[in-house]
Protein backbone atom coordinates (compact mmCIF):
# COMPACT_ATOMS: atom_id res chain seq x y z
CA UNK A 1 0.00 0.00 0.00
CA UNK A 2 1.44 3.66 -0.59
CA UNK A 3 1.56 5.93 2.03
CA UNK A 4 -0.22 8.37 0.65
CA UNK A 5 -3.34 5.71 0.76
CA UNK A 6 -2.96 5.42 4.00
CA UNK A 7 -2.54 8.78 4.64
CA UNK A 8 -6.57 9.50 3.20
CA UNK A 9 -7.62 6.49 5.04
CA UNK A 10 -6.65 8.15 8.58
CA UNK A 11 -7.61 11.89 7.19
CA UNK A 12 -10.86 10.55 5.90
CA UNK A 13 -11.24 9.07 9.73
CA UNK A 14 -10.79 12.07 11.17
CA UNK A 15 -14.24 13.39 11.46
CA UNK A 16 -15.17 12.75 14.97
CA UNK A 17 -13.48 15.79 17.16
CA UNK A 18 -11.19 14.43 19.35
CA UNK A 19 -11.38 14.16 23.08
CA UNK A 20 -8.20 14.87 25.27
CA UNK A 21 -7.29 11.92 27.22
CA UNK A 22 -7.29 13.62 30.49
CA UNK A 23 -10.85 14.34 29.92
CA UNK A 24 -11.40 10.56 29.11
CA UNK A 25 -9.65 9.31 32.15
CA UNK A 26 -12.21 12.32 34.28
CA UNK A 27 -15.14 10.86 32.44
CA UNK A 28 -13.97 7.47 33.64
CA UNK A 29 -13.09 8.10 37.32
CA UNK A 30 -16.40 10.13 37.37
CA UNK A 31 -18.31 7.75 36.10
CA UNK A 32 -16.57 4.73 38.03
CA UNK A 33 -17.76 6.47 41.18
CA UNK A 34 -21.25 7.09 40.42
CA UNK A 35 -21.24 3.45 39.96
CA UNK A 36 -19.35 2.47 43.57
CA UNK A 37 -21.26 5.02 45.70
CA UNK A 38 -24.87 3.57 44.02
CA UNK A 39 -23.49 0.30 45.27
CA UNK A 40 -22.56 1.60 48.70
CA UNK A 41 -25.76 3.29 48.86
CA UNK A 42 -27.57 0.12 48.15
CA UNK A 43 -25.44 -2.33 50.44
CA UNK A 44 -23.83 -0.43 52.83
CA UNK A 45 -24.31 2.33 55.57
CA UNK A 46 -22.96 5.36 56.74
CA UNK A 47 -22.22 3.87 60.21
CA UNK A 48 -24.31 5.06 62.60
CA UNK A 49 -22.03 7.49 64.69
CA UNK A 50 -20.76 9.39 61.99
CA UNK A 51 -21.94 12.89 63.57
CA UNK A 52 -19.76 12.69 66.48
CA UNK A 53 -16.53 10.47 64.72
CA UNK A 54 -16.34 13.07 62.26
CA UNK A 55 -15.58 15.41 65.24
CA UNK A 56 -12.51 13.00 66.06
CA UNK A 57 -9.15 13.31 64.55
CA UNK A 58 -8.63 9.49 64.17
CA UNK A 59 -11.65 9.36 61.96
CA UNK A 60 -11.16 12.67 60.01
CA UNK A 61 -6.97 10.82 59.70
CA UNK A 62 -8.98 8.12 58.22
CA UNK A 63 -10.71 10.61 55.41
CA UNK A 64 -7.63 12.50 54.92
CA UNK A 65 -5.11 9.63 54.29
CA UNK A 66 -7.44 7.39 51.73
CA UNK A 67 -7.89 10.64 50.10
CA UNK A 68 -4.49 11.87 49.85
CA UNK A 69 -3.98 8.60 47.95
CA UNK A 70 -6.69 9.31 45.52
CA UNK A 71 -5.73 13.06 44.52
CA UNK A 72 -1.53 11.95 44.52
CA UNK A 73 -2.22 9.10 41.92
CA UNK A 74 -4.81 11.21 39.95
CA UNK A 75 -2.18 13.96 39.79
CA UNK A 76 0.34 12.00 37.31
CA UNK A 77 -2.33 9.76 35.74
CA UNK A 78 -2.92 11.69 32.71
CA UNK A 79 0.85 11.82 32.49
CA UNK A 80 1.22 8.51 32.19
CA UNK A 81 -1.07 7.77 30.12
CA UNK A 82 0.77 9.54 27.22
CA UNK A 83 4.13 8.27 25.04
CA UNK A 84 6.60 10.32 26.29
CA UNK A 85 8.09 11.84 29.90
CA UNK A 86 6.45 8.56 31.36
CA UNK A 87 8.39 8.54 34.66
CA UNK A 88 5.66 11.06 36.09
CA UNK A 89 6.65 11.65 39.55
CA UNK A 90 6.26 8.96 41.55
CA UNK A 91 7.15 10.44 44.73
CA UNK A 92 4.79 12.26 45.28
CA UNK A 93 2.89 8.84 46.15
CA UNK A 94 4.73 8.76 48.98
CA UNK A 95 2.24 11.22 50.83
CA UNK A 96 -0.40 8.81 51.84
CA UNK A 97 2.23 5.86 53.10
CA UNK A 98 3.79 8.74 54.96
CA UNK A 99 0.34 10.13 56.68
CA UNK A 100 -0.18 6.25 57.68
CA UNK A 101 3.51 5.93 59.22
CA UNK A 102 3.46 8.67 61.21
CA UNK A 103 0.21 8.45 62.39
CA UNK A 104 0.41 4.73 63.36
CA UNK A 105 4.07 5.89 65.30
CA UNK A 106 2.11 9.02 67.03
CA UNK A 107 -0.62 6.60 67.84
CA UNK A 108 1.65 4.01 69.67
CA UNK A 109 3.48 6.39 71.54
CA UNK A 110 0.62 7.88 73.07
CA UNK A 111 -0.94 4.28 73.93
CA UNK A 112 1.60 1.10 73.63
CA UNK A 113 -0.89 -0.64 75.21
CA UNK A 114 -3.66 -3.30 73.30
CA UNK A 115 -2.05 -2.41 70.06
CA UNK A 116 -2.94 -5.67 69.14
CA UNK A 117 -6.55 -5.39 69.59
CA UNK A 118 -6.17 -2.35 67.68
CA UNK A 119 -4.78 -3.94 64.74
CA UNK A 120 -7.29 -6.47 64.34
CA UNK A 121 -9.94 -4.48 64.96
CA UNK A 122 -13.43 -5.68 64.37
CA UNK A 123 -13.92 -5.79 60.92
CA UNK A 124 -10.50 -6.91 59.04
CA UNK A 125 -11.89 -9.58 56.64
CA UNK A 126 -14.93 -6.68 55.86
CA UNK A 127 -12.14 -3.86 54.89
CA UNK A 128 -10.49 -6.52 52.85
CA UNK A 129 -13.33 -7.02 50.63
CA UNK A 130 -15.34 -4.41 50.92
CA UNK A 131 -12.36 -1.82 49.25
CA UNK A 132 -12.13 -3.67 46.82
CA UNK A 133 -15.77 -4.01 45.76
CA UNK A 134 -16.12 -0.49 45.88
CA UNK A 135 -12.90 -0.05 43.54
CA UNK A 136 -13.58 -2.21 41.06
CA UNK A 137 -15.78 0.15 38.98
CA UNK A 138 -13.67 2.79 39.29
CA UNK A 139 -10.51 0.80 38.47
CA UNK A 140 -12.50 -1.04 35.17
CA UNK A 141 -13.32 2.52 34.05
CA UNK A 142 -10.02 3.86 34.04
CA UNK A 143 -8.15 0.77 32.27
CA UNK A 144 -10.50 0.95 29.79
CA UNK A 145 -9.89 4.72 29.50
CA UNK A 146 -6.32 4.31 29.53
CA UNK A 147 -6.43 1.56 26.39
CA UNK A 148 -7.01 4.35 24.14
CA UNK A 149 -4.27 6.30 25.81
CA UNK A 150 -0.17 4.96 24.43
CA UNK A 151 1.22 5.15 28.00
CA UNK A 152 5.60 4.60 27.86
CA UNK A 153 4.73 2.37 30.79
CA UNK A 154 1.76 0.26 30.54
CA UNK A 155 1.99 -1.64 34.24
CA UNK A 156 2.82 1.59 35.78
CA UNK A 157 -0.13 3.61 34.13
CA UNK A 158 -2.31 0.39 34.80
CA UNK A 159 -0.76 0.48 38.53
CA UNK A 160 -1.52 4.31 39.51
CA UNK A 161 -4.86 3.36 37.81
CA UNK A 162 -5.41 0.69 40.76
CA UNK A 163 -4.03 3.32 43.40
CA UNK A 164 -6.90 6.29 42.19
CA UNK A 165 -9.57 3.97 42.31
CA UNK A 166 -8.04 2.05 45.49
CA UNK A 167 -7.96 5.26 47.02
CA UNK A 168 -11.23 6.49 46.07
CA UNK A 169 -13.20 3.27 47.25
CA UNK A 170 -11.11 3.42 50.36
CA UNK A 171 -12.66 6.66 51.45
CA UNK A 172 -15.93 5.55 50.54
CA UNK A 173 -15.29 2.57 52.99
CA UNK A 174 -13.84 4.54 55.47
CA UNK A 175 -17.40 6.43 55.97
CA UNK A 176 -18.90 2.95 56.72
CA UNK A 177 -15.90 1.57 58.39
CA UNK A 178 -15.86 1.34 62.64
CA UNK A 179 -12.19 1.11 63.25
CA UNK A 180 -10.48 4.12 63.24
CA UNK A 181 -7.39 3.18 64.57
CA UNK A 182 -3.98 3.88 62.49
CA UNK A 183 -2.96 0.71 63.28
CA UNK A 184 -5.92 -0.50 61.39
CA UNK A 185 -5.77 1.72 58.46
CA UNK A 186 -1.96 0.54 58.17
CA UNK A 187 -2.42 -3.20 58.36
CA UNK A 188 -5.82 -3.22 56.63
CA UNK A 189 -6.35 -0.81 53.98
CA UNK A 190 -3.01 -0.86 53.10
CA UNK A 191 -3.12 -4.85 51.77
CA UNK A 192 -6.47 -4.15 50.35
CA UNK A 193 -5.16 -1.03 48.60
CA UNK A 194 -2.43 -2.93 47.43
CA UNK A 195 -4.52 -5.54 46.54
CA UNK A 196 -5.94 -3.46 44.05
CA UNK A 197 -2.96 -1.64 42.50
CA UNK A 198 -1.06 -5.24 41.84
CA UNK A 199 -3.97 -6.54 39.54
CA UNK A 200 -4.46 -3.04 37.98
CA UNK A 201 -0.57 -3.42 37.22
CA UNK A 202 -0.50 -7.11 36.01
CA UNK A 203 -3.83 -6.55 33.66
CA UNK A 204 -2.07 -3.01 32.88
CA UNK A 205 0.68 -4.92 31.43
CA UNK A 206 -0.81 -6.69 28.72
CA UNK A 207 -3.91 -4.53 27.86
CA UNK A 208 -2.85 -1.37 28.09
CA UNK A 209 0.45 -2.23 25.15
CA UNK A 210 -0.11 -0.88 22.14
CA UNK B 1 13.13 27.16 7.51
CA UNK B 2 14.28 27.03 10.42
CA UNK B 3 13.59 24.24 13.65
CA UNK B 4 11.54 27.11 15.95
CA UNK B 5 9.15 28.12 13.07
CA UNK B 6 8.97 24.40 11.86
CA UNK B 7 8.13 23.01 14.85
CA UNK B 8 5.25 25.74 15.99
CA UNK B 9 3.90 25.16 12.24
CA UNK B 10 3.55 21.56 13.32
CA UNK B 11 1.92 22.61 16.50
CA UNK B 12 -0.71 24.57 14.85
CA UNK B 13 -1.54 22.20 11.73
CA UNK B 14 -2.11 19.33 14.61
CA UNK B 15 -4.69 21.69 16.66
CA UNK B 16 -6.36 22.44 13.41
CA UNK B 17 -6.38 18.94 12.53
CA UNK B 18 -8.14 18.02 16.23
CA UNK B 19 -10.24 20.02 15.30
CA UNK B 20 -11.46 18.74 11.64
CA UNK B 21 -9.60 20.08 9.01
CA UNK B 22 -8.76 18.11 6.77
CA UNK B 23 -6.43 19.43 4.50
CA UNK B 24 -3.75 20.34 7.34
CA UNK B 25 -4.48 16.82 8.79
CA UNK B 26 -3.33 15.40 5.30
CA UNK B 27 -0.49 17.84 4.91
CA UNK B 28 0.51 17.65 8.34
CA UNK B 29 0.62 13.61 8.20
CA UNK B 30 2.62 14.29 4.28
CA UNK B 31 5.10 15.91 6.43
CA UNK B 32 5.43 13.74 9.27
CA UNK B 33 5.76 10.88 6.85
CA UNK B 34 8.43 12.60 5.30
CA UNK B 35 10.28 13.44 8.23
CA UNK B 36 9.80 10.00 10.02
CA UNK B 37 11.31 8.36 6.84
CA UNK B 38 14.36 10.35 6.74
CA UNK B 39 15.04 9.78 10.29
CA UNK B 40 14.14 5.89 10.35
CA UNK B 41 15.53 5.09 7.17
CA UNK B 42 19.29 4.01 8.10
CA UNK B 43 18.02 2.96 11.31
CA UNK B 44 14.93 0.10 10.22
CA UNK B 45 17.96 -0.59 6.62
CA UNK B 46 20.86 -1.71 9.29
CA UNK B 47 18.69 -3.64 11.35
CA UNK B 48 16.74 -5.46 8.34
CA UNK B 49 13.33 -3.84 8.26
CA UNK B 50 11.50 -2.53 5.25
CA UNK B 51 11.82 1.38 6.35
CA UNK B 52 8.41 2.18 5.11
CA UNK B 53 6.54 -0.51 6.70
CA UNK B 54 7.79 0.77 10.06
CA UNK B 55 6.63 4.88 8.68
CA UNK B 56 3.67 3.43 8.01
CA UNK B 57 3.04 1.78 11.40
CA UNK B 58 3.84 4.67 13.32
CA UNK B 59 1.65 7.40 11.23
CA UNK B 60 -1.30 4.72 12.02
CA UNK B 61 -0.32 4.86 15.63
CA UNK B 62 0.12 8.63 15.40
CA UNK B 63 -3.77 8.93 14.62
CA UNK B 64 -4.86 6.28 17.03
CA UNK B 65 -3.24 7.82 19.73
CA UNK B 66 -3.70 11.22 18.80
CA UNK B 67 -6.06 12.12 21.86
CA UNK B 68 -3.02 11.76 23.91
CA UNK B 69 -0.66 14.94 22.52
CA UNK B 70 -1.63 18.29 24.39
CA UNK B 71 -2.06 21.07 21.92
CA UNK B 72 0.56 24.32 22.24
CA UNK B 73 3.09 21.95 23.08
CA UNK B 74 5.45 20.63 20.64
CA UNK B 75 5.19 18.09 18.01
CA UNK B 76 8.42 16.04 17.07
CA UNK B 77 8.84 14.83 20.41
CA UNK B 78 5.37 13.34 20.75
CA UNK B 79 5.93 11.68 17.52
CA UNK B 80 9.35 10.62 18.38
CA UNK B 81 8.04 9.13 21.73
CA UNK B 82 5.52 7.07 19.69
CA UNK B 83 7.72 6.18 16.71
CA UNK B 84 10.18 4.61 19.16
CA UNK B 85 7.65 2.11 20.58
CA UNK B 86 6.72 1.27 17.60
CA UNK B 87 10.31 0.59 16.43
CA UNK B 88 11.08 -1.43 19.30
CA UNK B 89 7.37 -3.41 18.06
CA UNK B 90 8.78 -3.90 14.96
CA UNK B 91 11.99 -5.31 16.10
CA UNK B 92 10.18 -7.42 18.61
CA UNK B 93 8.11 -9.33 15.86
CA UNK B 94 11.14 -10.02 14.53
CA UNK B 95 12.59 -11.33 17.43
CA UNK B 96 15.98 -8.81 17.65
CA UNK B 97 16.37 -6.61 20.73
CA UNK B 98 16.68 -3.04 19.28
CA UNK B 99 18.76 -0.07 21.01
CA UNK B 100 16.50 2.99 20.04
CA UNK B 101 17.17 6.28 21.56
CA UNK B 102 14.46 8.86 21.13
CA UNK B 103 17.09 11.88 21.47
CA UNK B 104 18.20 10.60 18.09
CA UNK B 105 15.05 10.31 16.39
CA UNK B 106 13.57 13.95 17.33
CA UNK B 107 16.77 15.66 16.43
CA UNK B 108 16.37 13.98 12.82
CA UNK B 109 13.01 14.53 12.94
CA UNK B 110 13.11 18.45 13.46
CA UNK B 111 16.40 18.63 11.08
CA UNK B 112 14.44 17.45 7.86
CA UNK B 113 11.12 17.70 7.05
CA UNK B 114 11.08 17.89 2.89
CA UNK B 115 12.37 14.67 1.93
CA UNK B 116 10.62 12.29 -0.20
CA UNK B 117 6.94 12.36 -0.17
CA UNK B 118 6.38 8.77 -2.17
CA UNK B 119 6.60 5.31 -0.07
CA UNK B 120 4.88 2.17 -0.98
CA UNK B 121 5.17 -0.93 1.68
CA UNK B 122 3.33 -4.07 2.28
CA UNK B 123 3.13 -5.20 5.98
CA UNK B 124 -0.52 -2.97 5.86
CA UNK B 125 -1.81 -4.86 2.49
CA UNK B 126 -1.13 -7.93 4.07
CA UNK B 127 -3.04 -7.66 7.13
CA UNK B 128 -5.85 -5.70 4.91
CA UNK B 129 -6.04 -8.99 3.09
CA UNK B 130 -7.51 -10.46 6.32
CA UNK B 131 -9.77 -8.04 6.93
CA UNK B 132 -13.34 -9.04 6.33
CA UNK B 133 -14.55 -8.35 2.98
CA UNK B 134 -16.68 -5.54 3.52
CA UNK B 135 -14.01 -3.63 5.65
CA UNK B 136 -11.18 -4.24 3.17
CA UNK B 137 -13.52 -2.80 0.25
CA UNK B 138 -14.47 0.20 1.90
CA UNK B 139 -10.83 0.65 3.31
CA UNK B 140 -10.02 0.10 -0.47
CA UNK B 141 -12.77 2.86 -1.80
CA UNK B 142 -11.38 5.83 0.42
CA UNK B 143 -7.20 4.76 0.55
CA UNK B 144 -6.63 3.33 -2.97
CA UNK B 145 -9.75 4.71 -5.18
CA UNK B 146 -9.98 8.01 -3.01
CA UNK B 147 -13.19 8.63 -2.95
CA UNK B 148 -14.88 10.30 0.11
CA UNK B 149 -16.77 8.63 2.94
CA UNK B 150 -19.96 9.99 1.55
CA UNK B 151 -19.02 8.56 -2.20
CA UNK B 152 -18.02 5.08 -0.78
CA UNK B 153 -21.58 4.97 1.10
CA UNK B 154 -23.47 6.29 -1.74
CA UNK B 155 -21.34 3.46 -4.55
CA UNK B 156 -21.93 0.73 -1.97
CA UNK B 157 -25.57 1.85 -1.07
CA UNK B 158 -24.58 2.47 2.62
CA UNK B 159 -25.13 5.21 5.03
CA UNK B 160 -21.92 7.22 5.43
CA UNK B 161 -21.91 6.60 8.78
CA UNK B 162 -22.30 2.93 8.77
CA UNK B 163 -19.24 3.55 5.97
CA UNK B 164 -17.22 5.37 8.81
CA UNK B 165 -17.42 3.39 11.43
CA UNK B 166 -16.64 0.85 9.49
CA UNK B 167 -13.27 2.75 8.58
CA UNK B 168 -12.87 3.41 11.86
CA UNK B 169 -13.51 -0.60 13.03
CA UNK B 170 -10.85 -1.82 10.40
CA UNK B 171 -8.24 0.95 11.05
CA UNK B 172 -8.89 -0.36 15.27
CA UNK B 173 -8.00 -3.62 13.59
CA UNK B 174 -5.18 -3.06 11.98
CA UNK B 175 -3.51 -1.16 14.55
CA UNK B 176 -4.47 -3.88 16.71
CA UNK B 177 -2.85 -6.51 14.39
CA UNK B 178 0.65 -5.09 14.56
CA UNK B 179 0.83 -4.17 18.30
CA UNK B 180 4.00 -6.39 19.04
CA UNK B 181 3.38 -9.18 21.99
CA UNK B 182 5.07 -9.32 25.26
Amino acid sequence: MRTEALIRALVADNKQPVVPISRKLLIAVLSGMVFSVGLFAITLHVRADIGQAIRTVRFDFKLIATLTLAVTAAVGLPRSARPQDGAASAWTLAAAPLLVAVAVAVDLLMGPHEWLRRLVGQNALHCLLLIPMLSLAPAMALLLALRSGAPLNPKAAGARAGLLASGLGATLYALTCPDDSPLFIATWYTIAAGAVTALCAYIGRYALRW
Amino acid sequence: MDQASDEARWTTMLELALDGDASAYQSLLQRLAAALRTALRSRARRAGLDDEDVVQEVLLALHMKRSTWVRGTPVAPWVAAIARNKIVDAHRRRGSRPEVSIENIVETLQADDDGDTLGEAHDLERLLAKLPAKQRLIVSEISLQGYTALETARRLNMSEVAVRVALHRSLKRLSAALRGRP
